[in-house]
C-alpha cells in the first residue's frame, strides 16, 4: 500500500506528461503482483467499491477526535480524506508487517457493508498519513491524480517496450489483477489473446496532409472521404454482445444505448465516426458533447441528441478477419454487407466516397465541406491493408483552411511544468459593439495556449509582465492591447462564455505586434459562422 | 508568594514587554533594549538600541543587518544567568536554528519561559531543544493543528533522492528558507550520503558561509549562476522559495520543483504553490511535539501565540491546564 500511496502522491504533484509516465513505469517495474495489477485497475477505473462511503469515513474520525479538533483542521486542510488521513492517530502500534493493496481489496470484495468500518479502521491504524490518504480516495471512489487510461496503458507500453496498440488490442479480454499481462509485458511470458469477439482492435490513423505534400501523389491510387468532426468508434457486435469504444480503446456503449440496442442481431466490427444526427443533417460537434462524459442518459437527452454511427470501414464480418484485404476489396464488403444487415438507418449509415478526378477539384469540393458539418477530406489508398496505428504513406486527412479571428489577450496564466514559469495560457475576447459599429466591450472568446515558438512565448511572457494591471493568484489580468490571429476549427454556442460562443482548438496563429486592439473582430463576425 | 506572570510580562503592540527589566523579547518595533531570540526577521528587528542573544544570533543579525542590528549587542552563553535590572535572564537552546534560543525569566521567584521559535527533534546544525520547568511557558503555535506531524527528515531527504535517481536528466530544484532551513537541508542531504557539489541561489550563500565559519560541515557549495546547464542536470539547487516560481529558475534544465516546508503537509498548499516535489521539513514543533512539551515542561499556565493558538490552547485546557491566546502582532506564517 505504501508503494501505490507514494505512486499516487508523486502523480498528483506531477503536472507534466512525461513525469506521470515515468512515475508509472517505475511503479510496475518495481512493484510484486498481484499489487501491481490493483493498482492498475484502480487507475484505470476498474476497481470500484460500493459498501465504503465518506461518511463513513468521517464517522470513524468522529468516534476518535476531539470535534473542535477535528473542525479547526478540516477548516484549515479543506478536504475530508486528507484532513483524516492527516489527524488520524493510530492506536494500535508495532504492526510491523506492511499492508499490502492486494490485501485490502481482497478484503474488501468479501466483507459485507457492516462489516467494513471495522476493517477500515484497523487500516487506518496500519498506514502512515500519505497511506491513509491513498486508502480514503481509493474507497471512496474518488483518485482524480489525472491519469487517464490511455496514459496507465501508454506507461506499460513504455515499460514493456511493445506498441500501445496492442496492449489496447489484448485489455478488453483482460481482468484485475492482471497476471497475463505483467507475464508478458515483465518477464517476457506469452501475448495474451485477444478476447476473440468482444475485444477492441487498434484504429488506422491519418497522417495530416501538408499542402506541399499532394502534388506528389497520384490521384488514381486515393479514394476520398469526407472527415466527419464527430469522434471516432469502433463498434464490435457479435452473438450476446456488442461493445463501443473510442479510438485508444476506451469503452463508451453505456453512455450510448441507442447505438448497442440498434446494433443487436449484428455480427460485424466496423470503424466509423459518432456523430449526432437528425436525418441527413449532422448536428454540430457542441450537440454530440452533450451526449459524452456522461454516466446515465435519460430518454429527453436521448431524443433530443439521438447519435448515429457513420460507417467507413469494415474490420471483422462474422468471424472472418477482413483487415489485411485492401481499402477496395473493404470497401466492397462493407457495401454488401450493409445490403444485407440493413442495420436501422437511422443509426447506422455508409460515409459515401467523393468522386474526383483531379486534386484541383478534389480542393474545391473540400473548400465546400464545412455546408455538410465536415471538416474537410480523407484520402485512403485504395490498396492499403488496415493497419494498427499511424503507418505511413496510406491514409491522410486533408482539412479545411482554418478559420481565424484577430482577438485581445485579456488574461494570461502560468503554464505548468516546463512552462511553469512562463504566463503561456491566455486568454482573448473580441468586441461587442453598439449600434454605431463602435467596440464597447471585451468578452472572452476562448483560451489558447499553443500555436507559438519558444521565442514567441518569452516575448509574450515579457508582455504580460509590462501589461499587467491585477493579478489574481497565477492569473494576471492585462491591458486590453495585443491582438493575436487565432487558428480555429470551429464556433458554436456555448453558455462558458460571457460572449455566448466557444472556439473549437483554438491556437495562436499570428501575433498582430502591428494592429491596434479596437480593430481586433466583433462578437457579431464570429456569431455570423455559428453553424 | 511569587507575583502573578501578568502584572509583570505584558503583550504590548510593540511587543512582550518585561516591566520590571525595562526590556522587551523579540520586539515588533525598535525598542532600547531587547531579547532576542533567534535570527529570522520577523523576531530579530533593526534599530534596536541594547541587544541580548546568543554568540550565533549575534553573528546572524550582524550578517543580516549590518549596523541595523543593534547598537551593543551582548552575547550569552546557553546556561549564562545575566541580571537586568533584578530580573534573571537565562537562554537556553530552542532547537530551531543556530543560535536560537529560548528566554527563561525569573523576577521574585516567578519562572516564565518565552519559547521563541523551536522544535523537538535533532537538527545536525544547531543545539538541541532543553525542556525548561517553569510557572508560564509561552509557545509558539506555527503548527498547532492535529494535522501538522512532521515524518521523519530521513525520509524526507530520501525521497528527494530517489527522485533524483528517477529523474536524472532534470535538476532538482529546492525552496528553502534562507536561515536555518538551506543549511539543515544541505547537512541532511551530507549525512544521506550526497556528496557531490550542492547548487546554490545567490541569496543562500553568505548565510551558509557563516554556518560554515561557526563550524557547520555544508561540503562544497557553489553558485548556481556559474554552472553551465549541463552540469545541472542531476544535480540539486537550493533556492529561495521565491525563486522557483521565478524567472531565475529558467537557467536550470527542466528542473523538478521541490519545497521544504512544515505547511508542504497539506497537500493544497503545496499544489498551490505549483510545488512538485513537497518535502514536509520543518523548523517549528509539529503537533505532538507541541503537545509533549506542555508535558515536559509542566507550566501551570500556558499562553499561547504564533500561529492557531485556538487549538493548542483547547488542548491544554483538555489536559487541565490553565491556557489563553496571546494576540502578539508581526509574526508571520514562515516558511520555516
Ligand atoms: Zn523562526
Ligand atoms: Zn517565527
Amino acid at each position: 500500500m505504501n508503494r501505490f500511496a507514494h505512486l499516487l502522491d508523486a502523480l498528483v504533484f506531477a503536472p507534466a506528461r512525461n513525469t506521470k509516465l515515468r512515475l508509472l513505469s517505475d511503479y510496475f517495474a518495481t512493484t510484486p503482483d498481484p499489487d501491481r495489477g490493483w493498482a492498475l485497475a484502480a487507475l484505470t477505473g476498474n476497481l470500484g467499491f460500493t459498501n465504503a462511503k465518506p461518511a463513513m469515513v468521517r464517522g470513524l474520525a468522529a468516534e476518535r477526535l476531539d470535534p473542535l479538533l477535528f473542525d479547526l483542521s478540516y477548516d484549515f486542510v479543506g478536504d475530508l480524506a486528507e484532513t483524516v488521513a492527516l489527524i488520524w492517530e493510530p492506536q494500535t502500534r508495532g504492526h510491523n508487517e506492511p499492508l499490502h493493496l492486494a490485501a485490502i481489496v481482497e478484503a474488501l470484495q468479501g466483507a459485507g457493508r457492516a462489516e467494513v468500518p471495522r476493517l477500515f479502521e484497523t487500516w487506518l491504524d496500519r498506514l502512515d498519513a500519505q497511506g491513509r490518504w491513498a486508502l480514503i480516495k481509493l474507497v471512496t471512489g474518488g483518485l482524480r491524480v489525472g491519469v487517464s487510461a490511455r496514459l496507465a496503458k501508454t506507461a506499460l507500453a513504455e515499460w514493456g517496450k511493445v506498441p500501445v496498440e496492442q496492449i489496447e488490442e489484448v485489455w478488453h479480454g483482460l481482468a484485475p489483477p492482471y497476471p497475463e499481462l505483467f507475464a508478458w509485458l515483465g518477464e517476457g511470458g506469452p501475448v495474451p489473446a485477444p478476447d476473440t469477439m468482444a475485444a477492441y482492435r487498434s484504429a488506422m490513423l491519418a497522417h495530416p496532409l501538408e499542402e506541399s505534400e499532394i502534388a506528389a501523389l497520384e490521384p488514381s491510387d486515393f479514394r476520398a472521404e469526407w472527415k466527419w468532426d464527430g469522434i471516432r468508434v469502433q463498434l464490435v457486435a457479435g452473438p450476446g454482445i456488442v461493445r463501443l469504444f473510442t479510438r485508444t480503446g476506451e469503452e463508451i456503449g453505456a453512455t450510448f444505448p441507442d447505438i448497442l440496442e440498434a446494433a443487436a442481431g449484428l455480427h460485424v466490427v466496423v470503424d466509423g465516426e459518432l456523430l449526432v444526427r437528425f436525418g441527413a443533417e449532422v448536428a454540430p460537434f457542441n450537440d454530440l458533447q452533450q451526449r459524452l462524459n456522461r454516466k446515465t442518459v435519460d430518454r429527453r437527452l436521448l431524443e433530443k441528441f439521438p447519435a448515429a454511427v457513420r460507417i467507413y470501414d469494415i474490420l471483422f464480418e462474422g468471424t472472418e478477419d477482413l483487415r489485411s484485404l485492401s481499402f477496395d476489396e473493404r470497401r466492397a464488403r462493407l457495401e454488401t454487407w450493409y445490403a444485407r444487415a440493413t442495420p436501422p438507418p437511422d443509426r447506422f449509415d455508409l460515409s459515401p466516397l467523393v468522386t474526383f478526378a483531379s486534386w484541383a477539384e478534389l480542393a474545391e469540393v473540400r473548400a465546400g465541406s464545412a455546408a455538410l458539418g465536415s471538416e474537410g477530406i480523407m484520402l485512403k489508398r485504395r490498396s492499403s491493408p488496415y493497419l494498427a496505428g499511424r503507418p505511413k504513406g496510406h491514409w491522410y486527412k486533408w482539412k479545411r483552411d482554418p478559420d481565424t479571428v484577430d482577438a485581445v489577450m485579456m488574461y494570461a496564466q502560468r503554464g505548468h511544468g516546463k512552462r511553469s514559469s512562463f504566463f503561456s495560457d491566455f486568454t482573448f475576447g473580441c468586441w461587442l459593439e453598439d449600434l454605431e459599429g463602435q467596440a464597447t466591450e471585451l468578452v472572452p472568446v476562448g483560451k489558447a495556449y499553443f500555436g507559438f515558438t519558444d521565442a514567441e512565448l518569452a516575448e509574450l511572457d515579457k508582455w504580460v509582465r509590462h501589461h499587467t494591471v491585477q493579478r489574481f493568484g497565477p492569473v494576471a489580468q492585462v491591458e486590453p492591447k495585443l491582438v493575436c490571429e487565432l487558428a480555429f476549427d470551429s464556433v458554436s454556442r456555448s453558455t462558458r462564455h460571457k460572449s455566448g460562443l466557444a472556439l473549437r482548438f483554438p491556437r495562436i496563429a499570428r501575433i498582430r505586434w502591428d494592429k491596434p486592439a479596437n480593430e481586433a473582430d466583433r462578437v457579431a463576425t464570429l456569431v455570423a459562422r455559428v453553424k | 508568594m511569587a507575583p502573578k506572570p501578568e502584572s509583570w510580562i505584558k503583550p504590548l503592540p510593540q511587543g512582550l514587554f518585561v516591566e520590571p527589566g525595562g526590556f522587551f523579547v523579540d520586539p515588533v518595533r525598535a525598542a532600547d533594549r531587547a531579547v532576542v531570540t533567534h535570527g529570522h526577521g520577523d523576531h530579530a528587528r533593526p534599530g534596536n538600541g541594547a541587544v541580548l542573544a546568543t554568540a550565533g544570533t549575534i553573528a546572524i543579525m550582524r550578517s543580516r543587518l549590518g549596523e541595523g542590528a543593534g547598537k551593543s549587542l551582548q552575547a550569552a552563553a546557553y546556561g549564562e544567568r545575566i541580571d537586568i535590572n533584578g530580573v534573571g535572564v537565562t537562554l537556553h537552546p530552542a532547537g530551531h536554528v543556530l543560535g536560537s534560543a529560548q528566554v527563561l525569566l525569573e523576577w521574585q521567584g516567578s519562572r516564565v519561559v518565552v519559547s521563541g521559535d523551536y522544535k523537538r527533534r535533532p537538527d545536525p546544525t544547531c543545539a538541541l531543544f532543553e525542556p525548561i520547568p517553569c510557572d508560564v511557558f509561552i509557545t509558539e503555535a506555527t503548527f498547532a493543528l492535529p494535522v501538522f506531524r512532521h515524518p521523519p527528515d530521513e525520509e524526507e531527504i530520501g525521497r528527494l533522492l530517489h527522485s533524483v535517481a528517477l529523474f536524472p536528466e532534470r535538476c532538482h530544484v529546492v525552496g528553502v528558507y534562507a536561515l536555518g532551513k538551506a543549511q539543515r537541508v544541505i547537512a541532511l542531504l551530507r549525512r544521506a550520503g550526497w556528496d557531490k557539489p550542492l547548487w546554490l541561489h545567490g541569496a543562500l550563500m553568505e548565510l551558509c558561509q557563516l554556518y560554515q565559519s561557526l563550524g557547520v560541515d555544508l561540503g562544497e557549495l557553489r553558485h548556481a549562476t556559474e554552472a553551465k546547464k549541463e552540469e545541472l542536470a542531476g544535480s540539486i539547487v537550493l533556492a529561495p522559495p521565491g525563486a522557483l516560481a521565478d524567472r531565475w529558475s529558467r537557467r536550470l534544465p527542466d528542473p523538478v520543483s521541490a519545497m521544504a516546508s512544515g505547511w508542504m503537509r497539506v497537500r493544497q498548499r503545496a499544489k498551490q504553490r505549483g510545488v512538485e516535489l513537497p518535502l514536509v521539513i520543518s523548523d517549528h514543533a509539529d503537533w505532538d511535539e507541541l503537545c509533549q512539551t506542555l508535558e515536559d515542561v509542566n507550566a501551570g499556565e500556558v499562553w499561547v501565540t504564533h500561529g492557531r493558538e485556538e487549538a493548542l490552547v483547547h488542548h491544554a485546557a483538555l489536559k487541565g491546564r490553565k491556557a489563553r491566546a496571546l494576540s502578539l502582532v508581526g509574526f508571520e506564517d514562515d516558511e520555516a
